[in-house]
């Protein structure tokens, strides 16, 4: 991971002083509601539905055993409302139907950071202080800049990886960190990098996303992508150059974003994403940032040039941990020991064959700690189970976990011989569900239970279909497949890009949910990053269920030997997979 | 950081007309300009919402692609914890908004003494003009 230098550590303390003397200025009133709304939002501060939701950053989604232990405290000791707010929000919900809203909880992201529901604004200041305690803090997690620097998983474990594209991560957080001019932007910006050919982090989605790649002399570079995004408008990143070389990546990208800071839109917010610009002015948006590339480089002279000193002091801090020392066993030994145990036992057989993928050292696996489970949310974690990751991370996986762009938490340096030890742990800390990229690993938004922008509940949905496919037989015969469910067109549930996509949407004040079916977040299994379609008009929460399970079922009834429900759908196209949909309407006036 | 951006109390900026003087509205384009700035000695750029932030990068053209030398003025919604902003994209004076109260500004000129990224003031980034190396982070 990467080690903070003393000017990193007092940067972080200042940016919780001066959070201090903004808020303090707000409470005596010196600064105006809508004046202290933009600097609490670039500290990670919203206010929600009942109470405010703080958003720490988790750069590219790693964390250390430390930082997860204090993200625990602040759960335990902090994420707790005022009693009236409580009240408030369980009467106001419970009408709705929703009966528990967990509080001393966090939440794992879609882009790979923590949030949490219920911290006060008036601790907010010390919660600040405790984050940078351990190197932490919220700042651009929201607000209209450039947002928290997400990436995959996997990097530099991944057995498919071109370049570690973290250094890289951490050298643009840097960069971006604060940046003067572009800290009121029309809109937010998000950036993605991988350096693996797989693509595990949606970088088509991105307003930037990168890929290293090698030219045809092996050198490195970035693949640029600028212009993707979800929300109303959903469009897949443009490519603006297949090949940069790495270390101007932060010239161009001061050039792409000076361009859209000058002529992005700023009269309609739902087109003020740079999506909209990119798409609106095609070729000459490319055109007036090659010109100010040009400019950067020639007439600026390229000052945010990364120099090799630079990569190399980044990237010394990303060289894999000192692992203790093991009594030499082969590989053959190890996989051999674990074969035996697999088929002892089934659960652990599972286990493997869903939550362990393989890693760059033959020795070592990549381990998911799933969060998808029953009476939990997607993506939800209470303190003790913070805790208790923290510990598993510890004597597991040289005290690192990294947060997944799926909610889950993933060790990165797991011992194949620990593989049985570790599995035992995580079952009883209830972080074993073998489900990873099966149906019930779905992403989730907070929804309507917490969220002021949405117009429906995400988790009661999510819980629904969670119990009504609890069978890991089912599950796996269904085999791999992407539910997103968002609770608003924000589509912070990636719904667009789910092979099953769920949006809540508002009709005359009640809650209903549109289905998207056919969509991909750019990976092997789905396909070549786009849209889903949408299946017809919404259905009422209590007919979704059944219309997932009319979906699958027509999957199970279409596909080929070895097909996946993403595959048979491309094959047969959308229209049985539709008609199935719209078959399971008014179930109620149809059995009457 | 050292405050070099002058702050100016918005009954002491006045338009006289000063032929001497720029206003460019802030969706215009400041390399387009006809006129010749050697024979300006400021431009007033404008922020009609302090979220928006297209001056910013017009003062840094300004400054940094076009070399000019004169007063770069912030005015409109300009409250104080945008101006070392302003000031590290090329700013040299601001005129607070009506009603601010300037007295908690110098602190936060105070706060900081270095950023990450190169600006239109300092060219270099941190990692250029105060080099770290590999060995020294702290645990």
């Amino acid at each position: 991971m990467y080690q903070y230098t003393d000017f990193d550590r007092q940067f972080v303390h200042l940016r919780a002083a001066q959070f201090r003397d903004q808020l303090e200025r707000w409470q005596s009133g010196k600064l105006a509601e809508d004046e202290f709304r933009p600097l609490r939002l670039q500290n990670g501060w919203y206010v929600q539905r009942y109470a405010p939701m703080l958003r720490v950053a988790v750069p590219y989604g790693e964390l250390s055993s430390r930082q997860l232990r204090v993200l625990a405290k602040i759960a335990r000791e902090y994420d707790e409302p005022e009693a009236e707010v409580y009240k408030h929000a369980l009467a106001t919900q419970g009408k709705l139907g929703t009966h528990k809203l967990p509080t001393h909880y966090a939440h794992f992201t879609t882009r790979q950071n923590v949030q949490y529901n219920w911290i006060p604004l008036s601790k907010s200041a010390d919660v600040m202080d405790l984050l940078a305690s351990v190197d932490m803090h919220g700042i651009q997690t929201s607000g209209n800049c450039i947002r928290n620097i997400t990436s995959d998983e996997r990097a530099g474990i991944a057995v498919d990886e071109i370049a570690d594209p973290r250094p890289f991560a951490e050298i643009m957080r840097q960069w971006s960190t604060l940046h003067p001019e572009f800290a009121f932007l029309p809109r937010k910006f998000k950036i993605a990098i991988t350096g693996a050919k797989e693509d595990r982090a949606a970088t088509g989605w991105h307003d930037v996303g990168l890929h290293l790649v090698k030219n045809e002399a092996g050198e490195l570079g970035f693949r640029v992508q600028v212009g993707g995004g979800m929300g109303r408008t959903p469009i897949i990143g443009t490519v603006l150059r297949e090949f940069l070389p790495w270390n101007q990546i932060m010239n161009y990208l001061e050039a792409v974003i000076r361009v859209y800071n000058r002529y992005g839109r700023r009269d309609n917010i739902y087109k003020a994403r740079i999506k909209i610009l990119v798409k609106a002015e095609g070729q000459r948006y490319i055109d007036d940032v090659e010109a100010e590339y040009k400019q950067v480089i020639e007439h600026d002279g390229a000052p945010h040039t990364i120099t090799q000193a630079e990569l190399d002091r980044v990237s010394a801090s990303f060289v894999p941990p000192q692992l203790a020392t093991r009594v030499f066993r082969s590989a053959e030994a190890t996989d051999a020991d674990l074969r035996a145990q697999a088929a002892d036992d089934v659960m652990f057989a599972r286990w493997l064959a869903r939550n362990v993928a393989p890693h760059q050292n033959p020795a070592l696996r990549a381990v998911t700690l799933s969060f998808k489970r029953r009476l939990q949310a997607p993506g939800d974690a209470s303190a003790d189970q913070l805790d208790t990751a923290a510990q598993l991370a510890d004597r597991f996986s040289a005290g690192e976990v990294r947060v997944t762009h799926d909610q889950n938490l993933l060790l990165p340096w797991v011992h194949a011989e620990d593989l049985h030890a570790l599995w035992l742990n995580a079952r009883e800390a209830g972080f074993a569900s073998a489900n990873v990229h099966l149906l019930t690993d779905m992403i989730a938004c907070p929804g309507g239970d917490f969220c002021a922008l949405a117009n429906a509940r995400s988790i009661p949905i999510a819980e629904a279909i969670t119990e009504r496919y609890q069978d890991l037989d089912e599950l796996d015969d269904l085999g791999e497949i992407d539910l997103h469910i968002s609770g608003c067109i924000n589509s912070c549930g990636h719904h667009h890009s789910g092979h099953i996509g769920i949006l809540g949407v508002d009709k005359d004040g009640k809650e209903w949910y549109q289905v998207t079916l056919g969509g991909s977040d750019g990976s092997l299994l789905s396909g070549a990053a786009q849209a889903g379609k949408v299946v017809g008009p919404s259905f009422s929460a209590a007919e979704v269920p059944d219309v997932i399970e009319a979906v699958l079922n027509t999957y199970r009834d279409t596909r080929e030997a070895g097909e996946t429900f993403i595959d048979a759908l491309r094959r047969v196209g959308i229209e049985p997979f539709k008609a199935a949909a719209n078959g399971a309407r008014f179930k109620v006036e149809v059995a009457a | 950081m050292n405050r070099t951006l002058t702050l100016i109390a918005a009954e002491d900026h006045v338009d006289n007309g000063d032929p001497t003087v720029l206003q460019l509205p802030n969706d215009a384009d400041p390399l387009a300009i006809e006129v010749c700035l050697d024979d300006v000695e400021r431009i007033d750029l404008d922020f009609p919402k302090f979220t928006d932030g297209r001056a910013y990068s017009q003062a840094f053209l300004l400054r940094r692609r076009l070399g000019f030398k004169g007063d770069i003025r912030a005015t409109g919604d300009v409250l104080i914890d945008q101006l070392v902003q302003m000031q590290r994209t090329g700013f040299s004076s601001a005129v607070l908004k009506e009603g601010v109260d300037a007295s908690a500004a110098q602190r936060q000129f105070d706060r900081f003494a270095a950023f990450y990224q190169g600006d239109a003031v300092q060219a270099a980034p941190h990692f250029v003009a105060a080099p770290e190396t590999a060995s020294e982070p702290s645990a």
